[in-house]
């Protein structure tokens, strides 16, 4: 049995009158990255908020670290070293991109405080965030923005990083800079979740997939197993990897 | 790397509008008393706004009981100043100054230790619901004024300038009031503290990034419902210092002050972009000038013309001078 970090059992969410999830049972082991896949309004971002504590599990358990976490609220969830980029980036736009970094830096109370070392890794990573450093956030480009938002979740070594579609109308050449980050990140033993509609992005980063439809997971295993059987990825996403 | 970039054209307004307003009046003299006091008239509205936005801007919180506090710091001033006969009736001015002070920073206390007990009891069980916190943060007002009239009984109170603060200075045929200078003055701390603190500091920063989105920081590990307690607290003693610096300004106090205050409140925030310190500033200067110079000018059309300056503004700037990204 693999060693969990994370893991959904039976968990049914409600937005209001609507029952979005019916049972989610998901498991993201530690040190791997794990994929979840699924068509449109198969309930990946809703999974992604239930886990932050954003929407209310109505049933069901999410477990970190051992740990029942269905019942605490976003900042308490956040705490346990979670990092959690939403699908629209969440992004101060009034906000410098020093400051956008400084706000997730929580043991940093000002900029000079940040790990100078990690800072220097990330701008590596997104050359982007340091030329950009003192300019609003708002002014940046998509493609710029959703840097800084990956930017800004790992400015601290987070156990757990959560992000919702990071390709997401993004150019091929950023999206190529965005799998060399996240292979990175992958390679320093931090364990992620990604929701993906982009399967060559799942493809050529997933260790762990998951796919969802009607609010449930109807398939985990490995991403290489899903990416040799076309038959599975017909009859699970409608296409072939 | 470049630093952020400002938007000047709000800014410029007020010296705009002080200036389009100058071959009207005719008189240099009369004009500069009359900015002088609107300028004034603008600070107090500014420091009784900027924790009003704060709120609204953090928590989508409509606060109509914001009033309560401007009469309650208006009162509880004139009890703390009326202790102090002997140094309010000195011709020497850091004795009155050293009976002004003390009265502002007990009517801050009082009305913070209202405020913290108003979000918790009338305001915390309303989130989310614009109707119901119209209804009840007025009903809470109607509440405070009911309760300022059992302690210090129904009618009006003088609040008579300290003695070195009444009169004007000279500037050539102009006349100053030199407790309109000392509005000035406090005004411009109160933005300074304000503005260092929302730019410069970490919990600043947190309300900024609150005000544009609340579940991101919330994500990011930060309660965002202790920081709207902090803002609600230090946004009624700034309106408790507000009530303060309006009772002295009017030189009387009564329990409906607060409620009449309220709609140019309304106005100064909505004009400064929900959510916008800076825009509030601007918003509050905008109303206190064309407050006096409609007065002098139009007295009939004074009562209505900062409802028409909101709506200009509007018509440029739908959200307010500042408005508030991803609101």
């Amino acid at each position: 049995m693999k060693d969990e970090l994370l893991s959904l059992s039976g968990v049914h969410t409600h937005i209001g009158a609507y029952h979005i999830l019916h049972g989610v049972d998901l498991v993201v082991p530690r040190g791997q990255l794990t994929m979840l896949l699924g068509r449109n309004g198969a309930g990946k971002t809703t999974t992604l908020r239930t886990i932050m504590g954003l929407w209310k599990a109505s049933q069901g358990q999410v477990s970190f670290n051992g740990r029942d976490i269905t019942a605490l609220n976003t900042p308490e969830i956040a705490g346990l070293n979670i990092a959690y980029v939403p699908e629209n980036m969440g992004i101060f736009a009034d906000l410098t991109v020093q400051e956008n970094m400084l706000l997730a830096a929580r043991q940093a109370k000002r900029a000079g405080q940040m790990d100078a070392a990690r800072l220097q890794w990330i701008f590596s990573l997104f050359p982007a965030v340091e030329k950009f450093w003192n300019h609003p956030a708002g002014k940046l480009s998509g493609g710029q923005k959703q840097m800084l938002a990956v930017a800004r979740a790992i400015v601290e070594p987070r156990e757990l990083l959560i992000v919702d579609e990071p390709s997401k109308g993004l150019a091929p050449a950023i999206i190529n800079n965005m799998i060399d980050a996240f292979a990175q990140l992958k390679g320093s033993g931090t364990t992620i979740l990604l929701v993906e509609q982009n399967i060559n992005f799942a493809k050529r980063l997933g260790d762990q997939v998951a796919v969802m439809d009607n609010g449930r997971v109807v398939h985990a295993g490995s991403m290489q197993a899903l990416a040799e059987d076309e038959a599975l990825q017909q009859s699970l996403l409608g296409l072939a990897v | 790397m470049k630093s952020v970039d400002l938007d000047w054209k709000p800014l410029a307004l007020v010296p705009a509008l002080a200036l389009l307003v100058l071959p009207l009046i005719g008189s240099p003299s009369t004009w500069l008393t009359l900015t002088v006091a609107g300028l004034a008239m603008g600070m107090i509205i500014f420091i009784i706004a900027s924790g009003l936005t704060l709120v609204f801007g953090l928590m989508d919180v409509l606060n109509f009981g914001h009033g309560v506090f401007i009469a309650l710091g208006a009162f509880v001033a004139s009890s703390v100043l009326g202790l102090m006969g002997d140094w309010t009736g000195s011709g020497e001015l850091w004795r009155n100054l050293l009976a002004v002070f003390p009265a502002m920073l007990v009517a801050m206390l009082v009305a913070g230790a209202v405020g913290l007990a108003f979000e918790r009891f009338i305001v915390r069980p309303v989130y989310g619901q614009h109707l119901k916190q119209i209804l009840i943060t007025m009903g809470g007002m109607i509440i405070g004024e009911e309760l300022i009239k059992v302690i210090w009984g129904p009618a009006q109170i003088p609040l008579p300038l300290p003695e070195a603060l009444r009169g004007s200075i000279l500037l050539g045929d102009a006349a100053i009031e030199k407790y309109r200078l000392l509005a000035v003055v406090v005004g411009l701390l109160v933005f300074a503290a304000l503005a260092w603190t929302l730019t410069r500091t970490k919990i600043g920063l947190l309300i900024r990034a609150g005000v544009q989105d609340r579940e991101m920081v919330e994500s990011l590990g930060y309660r965002i419902k202790r920081l709207f307690v902090g803002v609600f607290v230090l946004g009624s003693a700034l309106a408790g210092l507000g009530g303060v610096m309006w009772g002295l300004y009017q030189q009387n106090v009564t329990p409906q002050m607060g409620a009449q205050v309220n709609v140019l409140i309304f106005i100064v925030i909505i004009i400064g972009g929900l959510g916008s310190t800076g825009g509030a500033l601007i918003g509050a200067l905008m109303v206190g000038l064309m407050a006096n110079y409609t007065g002098f000018l139009a007295p009939k059309v004074a009562m209505f013309s900062n409802i028409g300056l909101m709506v200009a503004i509007l018509l440029w700037r739908p959200q307010g001078v500042y408005p508030v990204a991803n609101r």
